[in-house]
């Protein structure tokens, strides 16, 4: 286990890259640590968020995601380290640190009881806005997250889409300068998982920080300006999604062949194929898995009269960054 | 404080949309004011008209039902999440406690309004003059602040809604064991020791020294006062250092 994780590599770029930005940091966090009786799961962990930026912490079930953001949201005390959120340290200045931020968890934390709009109202009078605000703000929010129709009835009634997006409308009344959102999307089907995309894209064109944290690859390299892959209470690495993907295996197209002759043939005519790792019928040719380079491969196995059984096209996913990271599959707890 | 009063308002409407909170609340204790008056209490002899001895037991088990209802709304914020929402928010920790004990005193003074107003209206006749009424009144809010701080914090100990609402049945079951509904010197040898020195006879005690015909004891008054302070402490106490914890 410990050979893998020793096997990480860090991106050197990024972080240097980031360095002049320092000042403008919306989060600063180092050294943290959380152990949870003898289970460590915050090893020394370093962050570095710049203002107006999307952050993206990506990892699988159990690297130490949520614990992150309860101990940067002040929900949680770190063992060790210091964090500093909106300029202000999270153990001195708790009250500043939690006027500045908003939190959408990983469950809706919305109240069932109440009405859509009442969620709102609740919000807006816990944040001391006067009526004719509140009134403006939350009709505005109604609105933007297409929940107007449906205000005025029990959030109990709301689908999980809907229950996501009013939570998440709940955290934006106020404006809050910097947004943590924990697996905002696990569990959306693909038009709500668009439609949050969409509002997270609109939040920092408005200047917001957001920080997020994912276990789809896709999700974070289509909204991050730097992600960072924890793992295990550490981060193996850190990026923007350009330096990362190079880390990681581009995609690549598999064979299947139903004869070992076949798939001996087909190693000599495709030069740049490996076999696969726990299959002896199946190679792997790097790929940028379009049409025109697929027909291609296609077309030299049939020169050569190579059958191939099946074929599949595969984008590389956390699995694969876990792989080439760690030396071993998120999915596997032990290596 | 205002921060108490926003979460006041919501609680308030939680109760109101909740039928079965309302219902055991406020209508039960009538329902069964009635059974007792008009159903079983003819066979009692307590000496004095059944209805008056009856009505300020009946009165303290108002006070009791509506506690589950208090002790699965504490647990429910703790569990479904919205805690977490309320706790990053720059906002006092204690308004999400103050508001339901807030919020279960007066629940408790409306169900007790109405149980006094059916009493009325089924035959009893106090006789307290206004400073007994003040006196009773102040009782009551004593006792419903009392059970309200050690159901939130029975509420905030419990692991599920569920379990929240069944921990409140020994308080429940209390009033039933004192002096509400029969003189407790008509009861089993230990049964009949025990109803003694449970706080809520000399409550009841007190309550009826206040509302009917005599004297009121001092020394249930002071049991009465000393028990419903100390109820309180430990509930207060146990809350905020629950809350703590799990918050």
């Amino acid at each position: 286990m410990s050979a893998a994780v020793s096997a990480a590599c860090q991106v050197g770029g990024g972080a240097g890259a980031e360095a002049h930005r320092m000042t403008s940091s919306a989060i600063t966090a180092s050294g943290l640590r959380k152990a949870y009786k003898d289970k460590v799961v915050l090893d020394g962990l370093d962050l570095e968020v710049a203002a107006g930026t999307v952050f993206s912490l990506l990892g699988p079930n159990g690297a130490g995601k949520t614990t992150t953001v309860n101990v940067l949201t002040t929900l949680m005390k770190a063992d060790a380290g210091t964090i500093r959120v909106a300029g202000h340290d999270v153990a001195t200045e708790t009250k500043a640190v939690r006027a500045a931020i908003g939190v959408t968890g990983q469950f809706a934390a919305v109240d069932e009881l109440l009405t859509g709009q009442e969620n709102l109202q609740l919000m807006a009078d816990l944040k001391g806005l006067d009526s004719g605000q509140s009134r403006r703000i939350i009709g505005d929010l109604l609105e933007q997250f297409d929940l107007t129709e449906s205000a005025q009835k029990l959030s109990t009634t709301y689908s999980g889409g809907m229950r996501r997006k009013l939570d998440l409308a709940m955290t934006l009344v106020g404006k809050p300068k910097i947004i943590f959102l924990d697996e905002p999307t696990t569990g959306l089907d693909p038009r709500s998982r668009r439609t949050m995309w969409d509002i997270i894209r609109q939040l920092v064109a408005e200047g917001t920080t957001i920080f997020l944290t994912t276990q789809y690859l896709d999700e974070a390299d289509r909204l991050a300006d730097k992600i960072a892959v924890l793992d295990q209470g550490k981060l193996v690495a850190e990026g923007t999604p350009a330096e990362l993907k190079r880390q990681i295996p581009g995609s690549h197209v598999r064979f299947r062949f139903t004869e070992v002759a076949e798939f001996d043939a087909a190693l000599r005519v495709l030069p740049d194929a490996t076999r696969d790792a726990e299959d002896d019928l199946i190679l792997h040719v790097p790929s940028d898995g379009g049409a025109k380079s697929v027909r291609s491969l296609l077309d030299q196995l049939d020169a050569h009269s190579i059958d191939v059984d099946e074929f599949s096209v595969h984008t590389p996913d956390l699995d694969d960054v876990f792989l080439a990271l760690t030396g071993r599959t998120s999915t596997k707890v032990e290596a | 404080m205002s921060d108490s009063t926003t979460m006041l308002r919501r609680n308030f409407k939680h109760t109101v949309r909740n039928p079965i909170t309302v219902f055991n609340a406020v209508l039960f204790p009538i329902v069964l004011l009635l059974m007792f008056v008009f159903v079983i209490g003819g066979a009692f002899d307590v000496g004095v008209k059944y209805i008056d001895y009856a009505t300020p037991g009946m009165i303290i088990m108002a006070i009791c039902y509506g506690l589950s209802a208090t002790a699965t709304a504490v647990n429910s914020d703790m569990t479904k999440g919205i805690i977490n929402r309320f706790k990053v928010m720059d906002i006092s920790r204690s308004a999400v406690l103050n508001a339901h004990v807030a919020e279960t005193v007066l629940r408790t003074l409306i169900a007790i309004a109405a149980i006094i107003a059916v009493a009325f209206a089924a035959g009893f006749r106090p006789t307290a003059s206004f400073p007994e009424w003040l006196g009773a009144i102040g009782l009551l809010v004593l006792v419903s602040l009392a059970t309200a701080w050690i159901t939130v914090a029975l509420g905030l100990f419990a692991k599920t809604p569920e379990s929240a609402g069944m921990a409140c049945v020994p308080l429940i079951m209390l009033p039933f064991l004192s002096s509400a509904i029969v003189p407790a010197d008509t009861m089993a040898a230990g049964v009949r020791q025990f109803a003694q020195y449970q706080p809520f006879t000399p409550i009841i005690e007190t309550l009826r020294g206040l509302l009917l015909p005599g004297d009121t004891s001092t020394s249930s008054a002071i049991q009465a006062v000393v028990w419903c302070v100390g109820i309180a402490v430990v509930g207060y106490v146990w809350s905020l250092s629950t809350f703590k914890k799990r918050a």
